[in-house]
């Protein structure tokens, strides 16, 4: 089973590697681009022995003990049921 | 009186820490590997500066998992004292042992250079041979070092007076032009409620000879000895 895992700074968190990139896609050209937020994206596969409830459990502790500091940052868990 | 330096892998001021306690400050100190579960003998344990474990995922963030953490949550859970500099701050942070987080530098640049620090309280270990409002030079040498929190996590900082040291000009003036990374409220360092566990961005050990342009930083070693060495007489 895969899950994919995105983590974003919160939004009241200022965010320079995502002003730098607006910056310069506004410099070459590109209009209406309003703002732009990096973020992190984790794919991580996980064991098919596990029930697809158990496997979101486990990811989701992953994803808020590991991969996010929630002090800055939050986090998205999509399980993926095609693979 | 001893002291522990610890050792992850990417630690890259270990023997600068090393060398600063054992032949300027004059007092015992061993390494502590990162994979041993136990402080030893130490009665203070600093974690150095570097990038440890590559800094991969966030700085600090995979160090926080290391067998001698477990040691050191507990070493300060009973009052031993801990210094964390630079990425050694990010860890703490990482393993909650101070509150808040360390962000990208608002410049998005690595910055190396001798800045000021202001020393706000010297009713701590690490601090108590300072003068309030004492003004320091030390480097910083970091990429990420933008002190964040929540505003009800500041605010207890401030009211708590757990800001130790904020960046400030020669004169001790607290301006946005003094403050390198973009930290709240100038923050260069922070301690616990309980004053035992210390976190900095600055670099005390790359300051505590002249022959490397400032012996200012050796006065928190000093600082440190000092406790430890009443410690030893009170028990």
């Amino acid at each position: 089973m895969k899950a994919k895992i995105y983590v974003t700074l919160k939004p009241s968190v200022l965010d320079p590697q995502g002003k730098a990139i607006h910056h310069a896609v506004e410099t070459i050209g590109y209009r209406g681009i309003q703002d732009v937020r990096q973020g992190k994206y984790f794919v991580v596969i996980i064991d098919d022995s596990f029930s697809r409830e158990e496997a979101r459990a486990q990811i989701e502790r992953l994803a808020r003990d590991v991969l996010a500091n929630p002090i800055i940052e939050d986090y998205l868990v999509e399980l993926d049921s095609d693979s | 009186m001893k002291f522990g330096v610890v050792m992850f892998p990417g630690s890259n001021c270990d023997h600068d820490t090393y060398h600063v306690i054992s032949k300027v400050i004059g007092q015992p100190v061993d390494f502590i590997w990162h994979r041993q579960n136990s402080v030893a003998d130490c009665d203070a344990v600093i974690l150095p500066g570097g990038f440890s474990y590559g800094d991969y995922l966030r700085t600090g963030a995979i160090a926080r998992f290391s067998p001698v953490m477990g040691a050191v949550k507990e070493f300060a859970a009973r009052g031993g004292l801990v210094m964390g500099i630079c990425n050694g701050f990010q860890i703490l942070c990482e393993a909650g042992l101070l509150p808040g987080a360390l962000l990208r530098n608002k410049n998005l640049k690595f910055i190396c250079k001798h800045v000021n620090i202001r020393v706000e309280a010297t009713d701590t270990p690490f601090t108590n041979r300072c003068q309030r409002g004492q003004v320091l030079s030390v480097p910083i040498a970091h990429g990420d070092g933008n002190y964040f929190c929540d505003p009800d996590t500041l605010a207890e900082l401030q009211r708590e007076n757990r800001i130790i040291f904020r960046y400030s000009d020669r004169s001790g003036n607290l301006t946005s032009e003094a403050n390198p990374n973009g930290s709240l409220d100038n923050i260069a360092g922070i301690c616990n409620r309980e004053r035992n566990v210390l976190g900095m961005m600055p670099h005390p050990e790359r300051a505590s000879e002249q022959l490397l342009g400032s012996s200012d930083g050796r006065i928190i070693f000093y600082s440190l000895a000092d406790t430890l060495a009443e410690l030893a007489k009170a028990s």
